[in-house]
């Protein structure tokens, strides 16, 4: 197409790199989290996730000298190495905040009181004294030195399984699918028998019922919010899971009814009318024939559904409590915010690990979640 | 462990529930109240057959009505009482007397208007862009992602990035590292002059040629658009709202082509008034262009090949193309993107509560609401904000509930 009317190569390529530059804006920010969420508090707090994916020169916090002091030709010794881990080249060094650049590696450095310290590239350090060192505070090393990228697991394992981040996310993980799962499954069932009677069935009324369901899912939830509440408490349930499932099914199901609607009302009526003239009852039309028929719209609804619930933060701070046991991801990571709001090595675990399975979702099944949001939008 | 149990519980009985009731309310109904058998079978299937679409309905109808239809009647009533007792309008006059409620009307405004634009703007853009090039699905796919991305979970991501540190350390925020680079120089008056400046044009154009075709045929014909009253009031003040962002738009070209910006100091971009607005905003546009792009992609798609083979040999350039043959027959769902995403502004809420909490001069109606509702206990005047919200809502309720009837005839 493009190449009937010719000479388009530098359109092509302006729009290869149009697509790249918006690709890349769209990703970059997620990127950014997930490449912090490998950082330790430290490192994140001192330079940009950007500059974690290379090998980077730059001033160290102050390392105290510490090691076994042995004696060798009638002095105090102790070594040791900045870097444990290896892998890291020091540039300058000094041993006080206002020369942090004073000395070169291999440079031996004069402490007074005849002590002196010395550091070579790798990070070996040693101290020599004419005195003992036991008991005297050692001297610290500011080092500037350039350091290979380095991630960790630990900021996945604090959040899930620590005691100190005050909100256990591995907790709230298993609340969130508490919430979820039961609140996907049940409204599919209800729309399915809805749909059927709204797409075949004849009676009177269908159309107002259709325009209906119709009207209703534009409705704000925001409405249902305070009514709801009182409705609980009045019968009893409280702030609770039952609670949060019951209003989860009702608010998801407009849009079940209405897309299981539009599908069903494309079947073949042949198979129907034929299934009826054989002698088939309705319930078993519907469950031999529609439903089976009709599961790539149950994915996409039940999928919507999913990511809806799971991802919800109004619904689950309305209707549960604020209790460790109810706490949903949602709700956690805006107590978190408000709480920790600097700690961006716990901050990006965290949401990752609520994004983790959300993207799953979506980068398994993307295909019904478009067929979906196309029967739902386009007419 | 109990809530897993619970919830496997939950899970059992209702999905058996659910069967169970819908298989023996059917064998009730064909077995025993009317057997199609006997002397009387022809009437009882008749009587039947009208009989079961309320059995197959009655769960849908139920939890909708209690769950949907109830509440809007319930907080329309309870957006007039206080305390417990009938007070009229008195919730909704203390409301109109609030600062941060028309704080709050005024930036629902600002995003109405800014985050649907942009996101059908982006969606269409990348739609049409990734229609031919080999990787497209690829970076659909990635510019699609967002969509599973909850509300607070993108909050989070987005505040990394405008994360501001003091001057003089490293910045950790991809924003303020980027503002650094800036110095007065040519890239700076390029990328936060020249570029801004054509987008607001493009955007004022795109308002000018709105409002244009929305009152042509009023000025052309002289007797009135067919359509009728309704049609005509919807004309004019679409016209009449797209003069208004016209207006907008020019004041702000001008505010922007004048600003002095501080150049090498790095910005707390959340609490920078007015402007944060947007920042906040970008989160959401973020998140919806994925879906304007599906959209807009399948209908691109839909598109008959042979207008555009005849516009090719009609000698068409490709942004005639563009404008002049594909976005007109693709109007109609432009306008479906649009109004869904409306919706979704409308209720925007986690956004602003977990990056700012409405501080900051950020505050919107579905915030404020709950402030009112959660923090301030205050169930009348949240009511009658959640009715403003109902209101809002409303035009589009009716634009669709018209269009299905219209359809369903």
């Amino acid at each position: 197409m493009e190449s009937i009317a010719g000479r388009k190569s530098a359109l092509v390529w302006a729009v290869h790199i149009s697509v790249l530059a918006l690709v890349l804006l769209w990703v970059v920010p997620t990127f950014g989290l997930l490449v912090s969420s490998f950082r330790t508090g430290d490192q994140i707090a001192s330079s940009g996730w950007w500059s974690a994916l290379s090998t980077q020169e730059q001033s160290l916090s102050p390392i105290r000298v510490e090691g076994d002091e042995v004696q060798k030709d009638g002095a105090y010794v102790i070594e040791g190495t900045l870097f444990p881990r290896g892998a890291s080249t020091v540039s300058a060094w000094g041993t006080s905040s206002r020369a942090i650049d004073a000395y070169v590696p291999g440079d031996t450095a004069e402490l007074g009181d005849g002590q002196s310290l010395t550091l070579d590239d790798k990070g070996n350090y040693v101290l020599t004294s004419p005195t003992s060192l036991e008991g005297t505070r050692l001297p610290r090393i500011f080092a500037t030195a350039s350091q290979p990228p380095e991630f960790t697991l630990n900021n996945y394992q604090t959040v899930l399984f620590g005691q100190t981040t005050g909100t256990s996310i591995g907790r709230a993980f298993l609340n969130t699918a508490t919430v979820s799962i039961p609140a996907t499954i049940i409204p599919i069932l209800i729309a399915a028998f809805a749909a059927y009677a709204l797409a075949w069935m004849n009676f009177p009324g269908r159309a107002l019922l259709v325009a209906a369901v119709v009207g209703l899912l534009v409705v704000p939830l925001q409405l249902a919010l305070i009514p709801l509440l009182q409705f609980h408490n009045w019968i009893g349930i409280g702030k609770g899971y039952l609670g949060i499932w019951m209003a989860h099914t009702g608010f998801g199901l407009p849009l079940a009814i209405y897309l299981l609607r539009n599908y069903m009302v494309g079947l073949p009526r042949d198979i129907i009318e034929n299934a009826r003239v054989d002698g088939a009852t309705e319930f078993q039309i519907f469950t031999r024939i529609i439903l089976p028929l009709s599961f790539p719209a149950l994915a996409s609804f039940a999928i919507f559904q999913f990511l809806w619930t799971w991802n919800d933060l109004l619904v689950a701070l309305v209707f549960l409590g604020t209790g460790d046991s109810q706490l949903v991801l949602t709700a956690a990571l805006v107590n978190l915010l408000g709480s920790r709001g600097g700690d961006w090595e716990i901050l990006a675990a965290s949401a990752f690990v609520s994004i983790a399975v959300p993207l799953f979702v979506f980068f398994a099944m993307q295909k019904y979640l478009v067929r979906g949001l196309l029967a739902g939008s386009v007419k | 462990m109990q809530q897993v149990l619970q919830a496997l519980i939950t899970i059992v009985v209702g999905v058996g529930g659910c069967v169970g009731y819908f298989y023996a309310s059917n064998l009730f109904l064909d077995k025993v109240l009317f057997p199609a058998k006997g002397p009387n079978a022809a009437r009882n299937i008749n009587r039947a057959s009208m009989i079961r679409p309320w059995l197959f309905l009655m769960p849908a109808i139920i939890a909708l009505g209690l769950y949907l239809a109830y509440p809007v009647f319930a907080t329309a009533w309870l957006s007039l009482n206080r305390n417990g007792s009938f007070v009229g309008f008195e919730n909704y006059s203390r409301m109109l007397g609030e600062a941060k409620f028309w704080e709050s009307m005024r930036n629902n405004m600002l995003w109405l208007v800014v985050v649907p634009a942009m996101s059908t703007a982006f969606g269409l853009l990348v739609a049409q862009l990734t229609d031919r090039i080999w990787w497209g699905n690829i970076a659909k796919s990635l510019i699609f992602m967002p969509m599973a991305i909850s509300f607070v979970g993108a909050s989070v991501i987005w505040k990394l990035v405008y994360d501001t540190r003091p001057e003089g350390q490293d910045q950790i925020g991809l924003l303020n590292a980027l503002w650094l680079n800036f110095d007065g120089g040519i890239g700076s008056l390029i990328f936060l002059r020249v570029l801004p400046v054509l987008a607001l044009l493009g955007f004022a154009a795109l308002a000018a040629w709105v409002g244009w075709t929305m009152i042509r045929p009023l000025v052309r014909s002289g007797q009135g658009a067919r359509g009728g009253g309704l049609l005509t009031l919807l004309r004019v003040v679409v016209a009449a709202v797209a003069l208004w962002l016209i207006w907008k738009t020019v004041t702000g070209i001008f505010g922007l082509a004048t600003a002095t910006l501080p150049y090498g100091q790095p910005q707390t971009w959340l609490t920078l008034l007015y402007w944060n607005n947007f920042f906040l905003m970008a989160v959401l546009v973020w998140i919806q262009a994925g879906f304007a792009m599906v959209i807009l992609s399948a209908a691109l798609r839909a598109i008959p090949e042979e207008t555009l083979e005849a516009a090719i040999l009609d000698g068409a350039n490709p942004f005639q193309i563009f404008f002049k043959i594909k976005v007109p027959q693709i109007m109609g769902t432009i306008v479906v993107v649009w109004t869904t995403i409306t919706i979704v502004v409308l209720k925007v809420f986690d956004i602003v509560l977990a990056m700012t909490n409405g501080q900051w001069e950020t505050q919107v109606l579905a915030n404020y609401m709950y402030d009112k509702f959660f923090r301030a206990f205050d169930v009348g005047v949240g009511s009658a904000a959640a009715m403003v919200i109902m209101l809002l809502v409303t035009p589009i309720l009716i634009w669709n509930v018209y269009n299905v009837r219209k359809e369903m005839k």
